[in-house]
């Protein structure tokens, strides 16, 4: 039987505000245990929670950034469950009437472009972190991330490969970071993906029964636990068995996922309306002010990019990856507007490799847009090879002659010879000196032509236009 | 709804507490006694009355972000039972 596996994604992104979302503790990350824990995140008698204004603005920006719909009013919810991380016993959150419902992510898998539509995306508080080694038996709590700010976005079951899933939590995973409202980082667990996975048989309407796969950090997890995920679903059914609904885990180690609790033993939560919190009211002209501050989109650069500089949709999604590498782009094509390919090519290519070589964001990148301007210039015009252009490169990279492109090229005899008399006489010269292999090519020896062509960049150490040799070679051999 | 002593036994164990035979029959009593209170408003129609979230109708204020507060670890652990490296100690419970 063909399957056909259904996908949902849960993202936590931490909101990048400075203080929690119901106190005014720090959120940085790192501090010693238990320092950035004041008497609301503690839930010590008496306290009340208030609202961070900047939490929710920067869930409205998530909102508009997705074309969903702001709930002019919204209300706060408790679910309840015990662990010793969550002190007040229930973690504030969303239930009915979340900020932000419906919306939509386009995303790009290979040359197909596909629309995932998103169910919804509610602020909550996040847990404490619980440390279960090595304190005579008992559990230390650090309660500093308690309290820190999340976005949860949930998107509908619209996703049908692991492929998909990723690009998905990639494009979203860009979105947050474009917006300026989650720093991105996997390792610290500001952004969590939870995928809910299913199969059922290909062309059938009703959804088997899913299970859903906590707590994936990173982008390669997320694939190969939805993998093993489907995998095991289909062998099961089809050994006639059943999918039990349940919480699994994936162990990255090991490449599979194991069972964290079944249906059974799931918690009911009992969400009801906090009586703390007050119904949160959004006016249209707060939206409005919002959207007036967010910056061009990803879907909108890419489009301006095909558009406007005549890029293919790979590369406008290659650039549009980062809002630092687009604006890094674009700070580049100013020097050189009608060479925007030879620019993205430049960055996709040389830039980024060596940024990643080194470890380095885009933001640290030791050439500025100016200086690879100033350096493609000199190939778009003709003073040196694509060839050549890569050791300027280099050298601006080290720092060489304070990154002064014509310097380097001066300083290592780069300039490209173009003159058509100075290569007709290396030409000649090469002529003269290798009779066999003329008369080898005027015999038909195609091969021969190579070798003469390599004889003469050598004399020229690389510095003539090879296509500019080639003709004159053929000329001289023919004529 | 009737409350079975298995009920009762469940929603320990989600709570994390222990109780014994005795107890979970206390507890039953008790509980169903909540559940008649609870039985008995739910018998009241509501049908044609508005859902409300809240007593008061006012809408939540907001706090700009800023950082207020200052690490009070010393003062509040104070009055926690055990502590170690700056750690609250608690049972452990591994889910």
């Amino acid at each position: 039987m063909q399957w056909e596996i259904v996908i949902g994604l849960e993202v936590h992104a931490q909101l990048s505000t400075r203080s929690k979302i119901f106190s005014g503790a720090s959120t940085a990350y790192g501090a010693p245990p238990n320092t950035q824990a004041c008497v609301v995140d503690l839930a010590l008698p008496g306290v009340l929670p208030v609202l961070n204004k900047g939490a929710v603005e920067q869930a409205i920006k998530f909102g508009l950034s997705v074309d969903a719909r702001i709930n002019s009013s919204s209300i706060f919810a408790r679910k309840n469950y015990f662990y010793p991380d969550l002190p007040k016993g229930y973690q504030i959150s969303q239930y009915e009437l979340p900020v932000v419902q419906g919306g939509n992510i386009q995303i790009q898998v290979g040359k197909v472009e596909k629309n995932i539509r998103l169910t919804r995306a509610h602020l909550e508080e996040d847990a404490g972190k619980s440390l279960h080694e090595d304190f005579h038996g008992m559990s230390g709590i650090d309660l500093n991330r308690a309290g820190t700010p999340l976005l949860e976005i949930v998107s509908e079951p619209d996703m049908h490969s692991s492929e998909e899933a990723v690009a998905y939590a990639k494009t979203l995973h860009a979105l947050v970071r474009w917006i300026g409202i989650c720093d991105g980082n996997m390792q610290e667990g500001s952004f969590r993906c939870d995928a809910n996975v299913s199969v059922r048989p290909r062309g059938t309407e009703k959804f088997g029964t899913r299970c859903e796969i906590k707590n994936l950090n990173s982008f390669r997890f997320l694939e190969k636990a939805i993998d093993y995920e489907a995998r095991r679903q289909i062998e099961i059914l089809e050994d006639g068995g059943i999918i039990r609904q349940e919480t699994r885990l994936y162990d990255a180690n090991k490449d599979e996922t194991r069972t964290m609790r079944t249906k059974e033993d799931a918690n009911d939560y009992r969400y009801f309306p906090d009586p703390d919190l007050l119904p949160l009211e959004i006016t249209q002209s707060w939206i409005d002010q919002l959207k007036e501050a967010l910056p061009e989109l990803p879907p909108a650069r890419r489009r301006r990019y095909v558009n406007e500089f005549g890029l293919s949709a790979y590369d406008a999604n290659v650039l549009t990856n980062s809002r630092e590498v687009a604006d890094y782009f674009e700070n580049t094509v100013k020097h050189l507007p009608t060479q925007a390919k030879l620019c993205a090519n430049w960055i996709m290519g040389e830039i980024s490799g060596q940024l990643n070589k080194e470890g380095i964001e885009i933001t640290d990148c030791p050439i500025s847009p100016a200086q690879l301007g100033a350096l493609l210039t000199r190939i778009s015009d003709g003073t040196i090879s694509g060839k050549a252009a890569k050791s300027v490169f280099e050298s601006m990279w080290n720092g060489e002659l304070d990154k002064n492109v014509d310097a380097i090229i001066e300083a290592k005899g780069l300039k490209q010879i173009s003159d058509d008399s100075a290569i007709e006489k290396l030409v000649d010269e090469v002529l003269a000196a290798n009779a066999q292999q003329v008369s080898d090519y005027r015999n038909g020896k195609e091969k021969a032509f190579n070798s003469l062509i390599g004889q003469v960049m050598k004399a020229t150490q690389g510095k003539a236009n090879p296509a500019q040799v080639n003709a004159i070679l053929k000329k001289k051999l023919t004529g | 709804m009737t409350l079975s002593v298995n009920d009762v036994r469940r929603i320990a164990d989600l709570a994390y507490i222990e109780i014994n035979e005795e107890e979970a029959k206390a507890m039953l009593t008790q509980l169903s006694g909540i559940f008649n209170l609870i039985e008995a408003m739910q018998s009241v129609d509501t049908s044609t009355v508005e859902p409300m979230f809240h007593a008061q109708s006012v809408v939540q204020r907001l706090r700009e972000d800023e950082i207020t507060e200052t690490d009070q670890r010393e003062l509040c652990q104070s009055i926690a039972p055990q502590v170690e490296a700056g750690l609250y100690l608690v049972p452990q419970v591994i889910e």
